[in-house]
Order: structure tokens, then C-alpha cells, then sequence
């Protein structure tokens, strides 16, 4: 059985750590909708999370508890071994938790390496005042940050537009760089709504790939949304599967495959 | 060389100078519009509340004493000190930040995600209330100001040009020194906004807000930062102007004339505030020298800024530098 402390052993072999994050009785409430009803959840260290559901199932509704975009009316939100008080989005971003959208929310007349430097504001300490002076620590400071920026840009191969203003990019781009603001964090835990929407079948693959090195060279725990079953089942270590704002499943791809209430929510159920 | 030719350089250069002014009071409202959208009416009226409040230090006067004295019967006006220039600038300057934090707390907090039309009504709203605020806080009687800057006929440039073209340019020492404390603005600010933490933060929450919060950037603290710097262009502003004729409540129309020049330079581009209020301070001063006092019968400086913007809304909606417009259809 799963254990707070004690993590377990993938089939390809990682090591999956303690919870980091967990979801208690969350219920999220819009007017008279119920968009989550009465879900918990776990997410453990190391490992890459699915959650999946039609559409309408209440999915971005939960990663955006997990933001801090929605607050939920009732549960609570553990993050590493505390219970987080409710939060603004950003406060959430502070504390280590990096998000991608379903519609991408880029700063699309910034380049893409001023987009990514974004992402390291959490990591830049250094007050105004020494900023304006440019010495020593600042300084110190403002080229580590690059060199990481320079890292992950290495990392998604977009060294090549690296300069380019992000309004100018393709679609499967946008989302890279996305990706890559998200990573230049360096975050706890790494939100991604439907990271493969909209995208052709090589772009799917290339994205599959890179969220895969991701988990694998950073270590990145990864919580992601997808309706596309066929590419959650081969990423994900573990599966929420949720359907009209309640849970119908949680487990490993194969446990979830073979629940008769998934195959259901998915395939339709005959009445009679 | 003609005599036209020679008085019309001057012009050009007085032009130049008036622009600067111009372009000082767009910069404010470029700082607000981008980064939060909303177009503040009330930049003019920051200027005179920050000249109000400036004199008001200055010379020890008692803040609201109408007030005070109409309640407690008293008789005070003034505290009987004065507060050297330097020192008086920067009370100022965290007065405007209090007003900063106070403008966003209070107002545009609560608006957030409304209509640009009901954000333009607040700060129309809240033009109003500054300038009874002011004028409660520091009475509503025209105030000279003299925080040390030079005034004058610059002697060199006359004596040179005399030496040159037999005829001496009247350049006003206080336009030069505006000119160079403007110039000094400008490359601060976009040093800051290029390569400050801040700024950087400024650009992003500018460019869109939902991923602005993603990286972990409090709206709220960069609001109140933009409207403080706002703040302080409309104190430098102030200072310019108000030495120039004096703090009177007239002041708080130059706001007006900033609005050609957002239409001329785009209401997004802090260069094109800049080059936008150079066009028309040299264009309505060229105009009126060369055709609308010979020919039209002068005073054609109120209107000329005005139907020169007309003319750019009907060619380049956007402005010179403003972002383009377009529309997916």
C-alpha cells in the first residue's frame, strides 16, 4: 500500500518519493454548478500525474485550485506537509508551483528568451537598489539565472528562436516556450493543461518526449490534464480520472484501463 | 541668410522646448495605459496636486487649516519653517506614492476586468476629487514656485547666435534644464523597465496578466508601482510647469494637450510619447509663425495639436509607434 513517508518503484524502474501535494474533500462551487465535487488526491514526488475526463469534467476547474486561480469553497490543499491557506495566484507561483495554460498565456511582445527570464523572477533576490548600481551580487545573480534560462532553452530545442518575439511563433512553439517558462522556475511542482490540445501527431510525440525528459532529468514532479487517453496512458505514472466534477478512478494506467466506471464515462453505457 | 529663416530656427528650438513639457505629461499616461489599460484622465491633475503639495512643504504650510481653523475656531496657516527644495521633493514624492497605493486600494482594485470606458469614468471621477482634495488640502490661491532652477534668457546661446547670424535666440534657461531633467527621465525608465527585476515585471504584467500571475507576480504591487511612478513624472511635471507660470489650477489641463500627442506618438510606446510631443511642440509653434499668424489671424496654437491628431486618427489610427491594430475576422 501507498505510505505517507515511503514512496514506490515505477514499472520502468524510478523511485517515486513521499506526498507533496495533497487534495482533501476539495468541492468548487460556481453559482448553483458543482464543477468539483468532494475529490481528493494525492501527487508524490518525482512522478507524473494524469488527470483525465471528457470534456466539462471539471479538470482545468482542479488545476486551477492547484494554481490558486479558483478558491475552493470546500477542502483543503496540503503542500508539503502543510495546509496551505487560501492563496492568490501568485503567492502559489512563489512557492514553487509553475503552471502552462490550455490556451497559452504568453508575453507575446517579449522575445522568447525575455519570456523565459520570467519564469526566474521567484529566484531573483537582489533589491532595486543594487540593481540599479549592477554590482556584484545582482550581477552574480542575473548571470546564474541566465545560464539556467540558457539551459532549459538547450533543454526544449528552441535555441533558435530564442530571439524571436513570441507573437511571431506557430502554435506547437508557443506551447514549447510555455513549457520552458514554466521549467526556468525550476518548480516543485509543474502544472500542465493539455499540453498536447490542438497539436498534430508529431508535435504530440515531441511533446510527449519532452515532458518525459523532463520528470526524467530534472526530477520535475509533473501534474497534467489531457482528454487524449491514448497519450496519458503512456506517460503517466499514476491517473485521477474524473467525470462531471467527481472522481470515477484513481491509479496506475492499467487499474484505471480496466475500471468498469471509466470504460463507462468514456465509451457510454447502454440504457435501457 | 534671411531673416525668416533665422527667427524660424528659433522658433523651432522654443518648439522643441514646449514639447518637452508635452511630452513629460504623455510619458505619465503611457506608464499607467500600459501596464494596467486604463487611460488616466487625471495625469494633469496628479502634476498640479504634485505642485500643490511641493509649494505646500516648502513653505510650511498647514495642510487643510481652512478646514481646521472653520472647525476648531483656530488661526493657524502656516507652520513657520521651510523645508530646503531637495527635502521638499522627496516628501513630495512619498506623498505620491501614498496616493499610488490609495488610488489602487481604493478604486481600481475593485475594478479589475471591468470595461476600459468604466475605468476612463473612474479616473475622470477621481480628477475631480484630487483637485477639491488639493484644493481643501492646500487652498485654491496661485502659488509661485522657486525650487532653485534657473531662469532667464540663456546668455551664451544668445551671445553666440548674435555672433553668428547678427540676431540673438531668446532660449529660456528653465526649457534647457527641462529639456536635460526630461532626457534623464526617459533613459532611466527604460533602463529600469529593460533591465530591472521590476521592469521586467512591469512588461509582463503589461503584456498579459493571467501568465503575469503564473510566474508569481502580485498585480497589486506593480500597479501601485506604476501609478507612483506616474506620480512622479506628473511631480517632475509639476515642477516644470508650475515654474514656468505658477501653480494655479489651470495646470491640470495640460492634460488635454497630452491627448494629441498619445494619438500622434501611440498610446502604448514611451518613445513615441517622447517623439509625439516634440512633433507638436515644433509643429503648433512652425505653423503659427509661418502661416497661422501671417495669414489666419494668429491663436492658431490652441487648436493646431487637436486637428493635426484628427488627421493622424483618420491615416494612423495607431499612432507612430503604437502596436498595430488587428482584427481576426
Amino acid at each position: 500500500m501507498l505510505d505517507q513517508t515511503e514512496g514506490y518503484t515505477t514499472e520502468d524502474g524510478r523511485k517515486i518519493g513521499g506526498v507533496v501535494m495533497e487534495m482533501k474533500n476539495i468541492t468548487l462551487r460556481f453559482g448553483g454548478v458543482v464543477a468539483i465535487q468532494d475529490i481528493s488526491f494525492d501527487v508524490r514526488e518525482g512522478e507524473i500525474r494524469a488527470i483525465i475526463g471528457p470534456n466539462g469534467a471539471g479538470k482545468s476547474s482542479m488545476l486551477n485550485v492547484i494554481s490558486g486561480f479558483y478558491n475552493p469553497q470546500e477542502g483543503e490543499v496540503w503542500y508539503k506537509g502543510e495546509k496551505r491557506p487560501q492563496m492568490k495566484p501568485y503567492q502559489v507561483a512563489q512557492q514553487g508551483i509553475a503552471r502552462t495554460f490550455q490556451n497559452i498565456a504568453l508575453f507575446e511582445g517579449m522575445s522568447v528568451l525575455d519570456n523565459v527570464m520570467t519564469g526566474r523572477i521567484r529566484q531573483m533576490k537582489s533589491g532595486l537598489f543594487s540593481q540599479s548600481f549592477w554590482k556584484g551580487k545582482a550581477e552574480r545573480e542575473e548571470v546564474e539565472n541566465r545560464a539556467f534560462v540558457e539551459r532549459i532553452i538547450d533543454f526544449l530545442e528552441i535555441q533558435h528562436i530564442r530571439k524571436t518575439p513570441v507573437g511571431r511563433l506557430p502554435y506547437g512553439l508557443k506551447k514549447r516556450v510555455e513549457l520552458a517558462r514554466a521549467l526556468a522556475a525550476e518548480p516543485s511542482i509543474l502544472l500542465l493543461d493539455e499540453p498536447m490540445a490542438g497539436m498534430n501527431v508529431e508535435e504530440k510525440e515531441d511533446m510527449s518526449r519532452f515532458v518525459l525528459d523532463v520528470n526524467d532529468e530534472f526530477g520535475t514532479t509533473i501534474v497534467l490534464i489531457e482528454h487524449d487517453m491514448g497519450v496519458v496512458m503512456d506517460l503517466s505514472d499514476r491517473v485521477v480520472v474524473m467525470d462531471y466534477g467527481k472522481k470515477i478512478g484513481d491509479g496506475t494506467p492499467d487499474e484505471v484501463r480496466s475500471n468498469q466506471a471509466v470504460i463507462d464515462a468514456y465509451l457510454g453505457v447502454a440504457h435501457d | 541668410m534671411p531673416d525668416q529663416l533665422i527667427f524660424g530656427m528659433e522658433v523651432f528650438l522654443n518648439g522643441l522646448m514646449a514639447g518637452v513639457l508635452y511630452a513629460l505629461v504623455a510619458l505619465g499616461f503611457v506608464l499607467i495605459y500600459k501596464a494596467s489599460g486604463i487611460f488616466n484622465y487625471a495625469q494633469g491633475v496628479m502634476a498640479l496636486f504634485a505642485a500643490l503639495t511641493l509649494v505646500g512643504i516648502m513653505e510650511g504650510q498647514v495642510p487643510f487649516s481652512h478646514l481646521i481653523n472653520a472647525i476648531f475656531g483656530t488661526e493657524i496657516h502656516h507652520f513657520g519653517w521651510h523645508v530646503p527644495a531637495l527635502a521638499a521633493i522627496l516628501l513630495t514624492m512619498v506623498v505620491m506614492v501614498a496616493l499610488a497605493w490609495a488610488v489602487n486600494t481604493f478604486i481600481f482594485k475593485h475594478l479589475v476586468n471591468q470595461e476600459p470606458i468604466i475605468l476612463f469614468m473612474a479616473t475622470i471621477g477621481l480628477a475631480y476629487f484630487l483637485e477639491g482634495f488639493g484644493d481643501m488640502m492646500w487652498g485654491s490661491d496661485i502659488k509661485t514656485m522657486d525650487v532653485g532652477l534657473p531662469q532667464g534668457i540663456n546668455e551664451v546661446i544668445d551671445e553666440t547666435t548674435a555672433g553668428w547670424f547678427g540676431y540673438g535666440f531668446f532660449i529660456d534657461n528653465l526649457d534647457i534644464v527641462a529639456t536635460v531633467i526630461a532626457a534623464a527621465l526617459v533613459f532611466t525608465l527604460i533602463v529600469f523597465a529593460q533591465y530591472t527585476k521590476q521592469g521586467r515585471a512591469m512588461r509582463a504584467v503589461a503584456d498579459d496578466h493571467q501568465a503575469a500571475l503564473s510566474v508569481g507576480i502580485s498585480l497589486n504591487f506593480i500597479w501601485v508601482m506604476v501609478w507612483s511612478l506616474a506620480g512622479f513624472v506628473a511631480l517632475v511635471a509639476g515642477i516644470m510647469w508650475g515654474t514656468k507660470s505658477g501653480v494655479q489650477f489651470s495646470l491640470s489641463l495640460i492634460a488635454l494637450k497630452a491627448l494629441p500627442v498619445l494619438m500622434l506618438g501611440g498610446f502604448t510606446s514611451i518613445p513615441g510619447a517622447i517623439v509625439g510631443g516634440l512633433l507638436i511642440g515644433v509643429g503648433e509653434k512652425l505653423f503659427e509663425f509661418a502661416i497661422g499668424a501671417p495669414y489666419l489671424g494668429g491663436a492658431t496654437e490652441i487648436w493646431f495639436a487637436y486637428v493635426l491628431a484628427l488627421i493622424f486618427l483618420v491615416f494612423r489610427p495607431q499612432g507612430l509607434f503604437g502596436e498595430k491594430i488587428i482584427e481576426r475576422v
